[in-house]
């Protein structure tokens, strides 16, 4: 069989640049509402409860807990076959939004929903480093 | 508002050989599949003036319900393709009875065919379908398909204590249920414990699981209730029908045990003048086992949190108190991609003509069927009935 792609290298867009510089820096940024001070995840061009345009980057304190999860055996592609068995989960971000990624740095079958979690980067290449999530 | 309630009617409904379908293409199933519901609607070709096709992942072509026009040489006034999934089917449903009922046309044919097997091979086929991630925000994570469904039942199983063995016995009903279909791509009768046994794909969900990867293509023909007496057949009457349409990435949804089949549900029951009770036969997205457990829960089958012991016993199987997917569903019978939910139509309208043999329900006066697509993304529910009123 002919070779499967590689694993999905995130190209940033214009909206989502600010995001992906930030995570290059190994900081995890989401946009907060100046209006109302909701905060959001993924970026948008405007605020999802107020409608205000003045939505801005800050700094997420990069905790969160785990809203669900699962511990995948047959890869997506043969691009993750070598990291067969991984976490994906979903995590609520105590900013509020919720986000999906992967839970590094313990054994799968440790994690639970509730687990309390901070963020880490994968740094994938001089550009993209992707934002994963570890025990606390 | 007027109300759609019995205005429109199911008068052909046919689907071509399923499962492994070598022999013939993308294209040629979906003609396949629309020569044969003509046939079965007893008209020609020529008395079609609306088409609406889903798409192929196999064959695509930019103006897809064009080119099927082209093919079969048939020249409509309404003609439209619509990309999304298992949800496509009951929303374009929706759209066709609309313009039946408003006048814009007066017979649709429905022609939706994959060949996802011999077309793509199983690995690209799972492929080609996990690009419904958020390239940014999901893919980079590397989430099967399976892994996304994964995410809602370990979510359900947490919440409500829903069980692996729960969710197993969804997949041994539908499997039951084909056994007596000769037409199912899958009929040996499994167990619970062949469900646990399976490999594990995404936990907690088991190979077993998870539906086929098929060829096939089904195809239906729609008109006026008052045309419809005019038809080979005995009518189908379409009484209620409702969506509900809550994201696209599933990370971005509001929650992970409820879905929008809620609304889809209420908007058709309240079109019907029915409810849960008044069902006889429920064919149900069941593109993995939790899902259908959700479904019977948001459609009001059983209280929230109760559709992990509502499948057990035998509940839902022929005899039970909810027959569901009597022609195996997509775990079992066979699923081809985009065209998914149609076979649940096509048989929805077999069990109510009476024609669906050793798995027949006794008196099948009103079925619900019920579609999704994405990862619990886009809903339409559909109550069916003999009768128009
Ligand atoms: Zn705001």
């Amino acid at each position: 069989m002919a070779a499967l792609s590689p694993k999905p290298i995130p190209v940033p867009t214009r909206e989502t640049k600010p995001y992906w510089d930030a995570c290059k820096k190994h900081e995890l940024h989401i946009q907060q509402c100046a209006d109302c001070g909701h905060h959001q995840f993924y970026p948008r061009l405007y605020c999802t409860k107020c409608m205000s345009d003045k939505v801005e980057w800050v700094k997420s304190l990069g905790r969160a807990t785990v809203l669900s999860h699962t511990t995948v055996y047959r890869p997506v592609t043969q691009a993750f076959a070598a990291d067969v068995p991984y976490v994906v989960a979903m995590v609520t971000l105590a900013e509020g939004p919720q986000m999906m990624t992967n839970i590094v740095g313990c054994d799968p079958e440790k994690v639970h929903i509730g687990m309390a979690v901070q963020v880490t980067f994968d740094d994938w290449t001089e550009e993209i480093s992707v934002p994963k999530f570890k025990p606390v | 508002m007027e109300s759609l309630r019995g205005k429109v009617a199911i008068v052909g409904a046919a689907d071509t050989e399923v499962g492994v379908v070598p022999h013939l293409s993308a294209t040629q199933l979906y003609v396949k599949g629309a020569k044969l519901a003509l046939e079965d609607a007893g008209i020609t070709k020529d008395d079609i003036d609306g088409l609406i096709t889903c798409a192929s992942w196999v064959e695509p072509y930019m103006y897809h319900a064009e080119m099927i026009a082209e093919y079969m040489q048939i020249f409509p006034r309404y003609c439209l393709n619509v990309a999304t999934g298992g949800g496509t089917t009951l929303a374009i449903m929706h759209h066709a009875a609309s313009a039946i009922a408003t006048g814009v046309c007066n017979t649709v044919l429905i022609t939706m065919a994959d060949n996802m097997l011999s077309g793509l091979s199983r690995d690209r086929a799972i492929e080609a379908m996990s690009t419904a991630g958020h390239a940014q925000f999901e893919r980079p994570y590397g989430p099967p398909i399976p892994g996304f469904y994964a995410l809602l039942a370990q979510a359900h199983m947490h919440k409500y204590g829903t069980t692996s063995e729960q969710l197993a016995a969804v997949a041994v009903a539908c499997r039951k249920h084909a056994s007596l279909n000769p037409a199912a791509q899958m009929r040996q009768p499994i167990t619970i414990d062949d469900v646990l046994n399976s490999k594990l794909i995404a936990q907690p969900l088991h190979l077993l699981d998870c539906s086929l990867v098929s060829d096939g293509g089904a195809a239906i023909i729609m008109t006026s209730a008052e045309r419809a007496k005019d038809f080979k057949k005995k009518p189908v009457y379409m009484l209620g029908v409702g969506e509900g349409h809550s994201h696209e990435h599933v990370s971005q949804a509001q929650s992970l045990t409820t879905s929008a089949a809620k609304e889809a549900g209420e908007r058709a029951y309240a079109m019907a003048g029915l409810g849960p009770k008044d069902i006889d036969v429920a064919e149900l997205y069941d593109c993995f086992t939790p899902v259908v457990i959700i479904e019977l829960e948001d459609l009001g089958f059983c209280p929230k949190g109760e559709g992990g012991r509502f499948v057990e016993g035998g509940r839902i199987e022929l005899g039970g108190e909810l027959p569901i997917n009597t022609h195996g569903g997509l775990m079992s019978h066979c699923h081809p991609g985009h065209p998914g939910s149609l076979f649940s139509i096509t048989e929805a309208v077999r069990q109510l003509r009476d024609e669906c043999g050793p798995r027949q329900v006794a008196d099948a006066e009103i079925a619900f069927v019920h579609g999704q697509g994405g990862i619990m993304s886009t809903h339409c529910s559909m109550i069916l009935g003999k009768e128009a009123n």
